[in-house]
């Protein structure tokens, strides 16, 4: 008895050794910091799958419409402006490249590069947002917004001289593109609220090469709404884009 | 997620390099959809599109280095689920309206 009492506590002893030289932050429950990570990481991928899901079932209800619509979702999508929607295309690519580089940096040591980095992907967020804000700023002037005041009259259909663009359905095309791009922004603004959270730890110092897990994972919700945005640009901005 | 075989070799030149691929093909995207392909309009830009989600995919969250198979397995059950959902959703609305 006393035996088995002693040895278990020499054992938590060293147990507790290993926590204070090596990694303070791996928990319990895990055998391994490279456990703790893996678990953490598969887990944030699990809920990118139900992301995709959740974006999925509007990409298809989109596709269902444009087969069904397809000449007035042409006309509808002439109506936003591409070079806006290229822009912030380009603007979230930067801003995926400063936290790939974050995610570095927090394994490398690089404090001050991962607080630069980690600034830096919040102010292109801000550049995204506001350019989002000056489109959203024109189709409500352009009554393009649907509901009451919605206006899409004598528009023509690309490709089809002298046929017009039916409202009812441009206004379908301005719904998929509200909902779309608004959802879109949402998770843009919980990514600049869950990178507040990362600049402020990194301030603070609380990221080592041994644990910046959160890093990690913040980055790869970040990538992932910058690819449903590389699915968005094309889908609402670009077709039927040639005279 | 594979901290320590990063370590060894800086990953910079690599994220730089998939940063500028991408930016191109963002590029290249928004002319070709001003030029006429007819259908392959359509074709070119969900190509262009899923090459740079794949490239994101791999590179910039770490998959193509993922040490942990079950990433993969979650990636691609992930996408297997969403072609699902649209390739038989879009199956049915392409043949329905045969009489």
């Amino acid at each position: 008895m006393l035996d088995n009492a002693s040895a278990t506590i020499a054992v938590h002893d060293h147990h507790g050794e290993a926590h204070a030289a090596h990694n303070p932050a791996l928990l319990h429950h895990f055998a391994e910091p490279e456990q703790q990570r893996n678990a953490a990481s598969l887990g944030m991928w699990v809920f990118l799958a139900t992301e995709l899901m959740f974006f999925g079932g509007l990409f298809c209800a989109y596709l269902i419409y444009r087969r069904w619509y397809f000449g007035d979702f042409g006309a509808a999508s002439k109506s936003i402006d591409a070079f806006l929607g290229g822009t912030n295309t380009a603007v979230l690519i930067c801003s995926s490249l400063t936290v790939v580089i974050a995610v570095w940096a927090a394994q490398t040591a690089r404090k001050g590069l991962l607080v630069a980095m980690l600034g830096i992907t919040m102010l292109l967020g801000l550049v995204f947002l506001g350019i989002k804000a000056v489109e959203y700023k024109n189709k409500f002037e352009e009554h393009h917004v649907p509901g009451a005041s919605f206006s899409f009259e004598n528009v023509p259909i690309p490709g089809h001289p002298g046929q017009f663009a039916n409202p009812r359905h441009a206004q379908m095309f301005f719904s998929l593109y509200f909902v779309m791009t608004g959802l879109h922004a949402l998770h843009m603004i919980v990514g600049l609220g869950i990178f507040a959270w990362l600049f402020i730890m990194a301030v603070k110092g609380r990221f080592t090469p041994e644990w910046h897990t959160p890093v990690e994972i913040g980055g790869l919700y970040w990538h992932f709404v910058d690819i449903v945005w590389i699915y968005l640009f094309p889908l609402l901005y670009l077709i039927d884009r040639h005279p | 997620m594979s901290a320590p075989d990063h370590s060894k070799k800086s990953p910079l030149k690599m994220y730089f390099g998939v940063w500028f691929t991408l930016l191109v093909f963002t590029f290249i995207t928004y002319k070709a959809a001003f030029i006429e392909l007819g259908r392959f309009n359509a074709a070119v830009a969900l190509g262009i599109a899923t090459f740079k989600a794949t490239l994101v995919t791999l590179f910039f969250m770490h998959v193509y280095h993922a040490s942990e198979k079950l990433t993969k397995l979650v990636v691609i059950a992930a996408i297997f689920f969403l072609m699902l959902l649209l390739g038989l959703t879009m199956s049915d609305y392409a043949t329905r309206l045969w009489t």
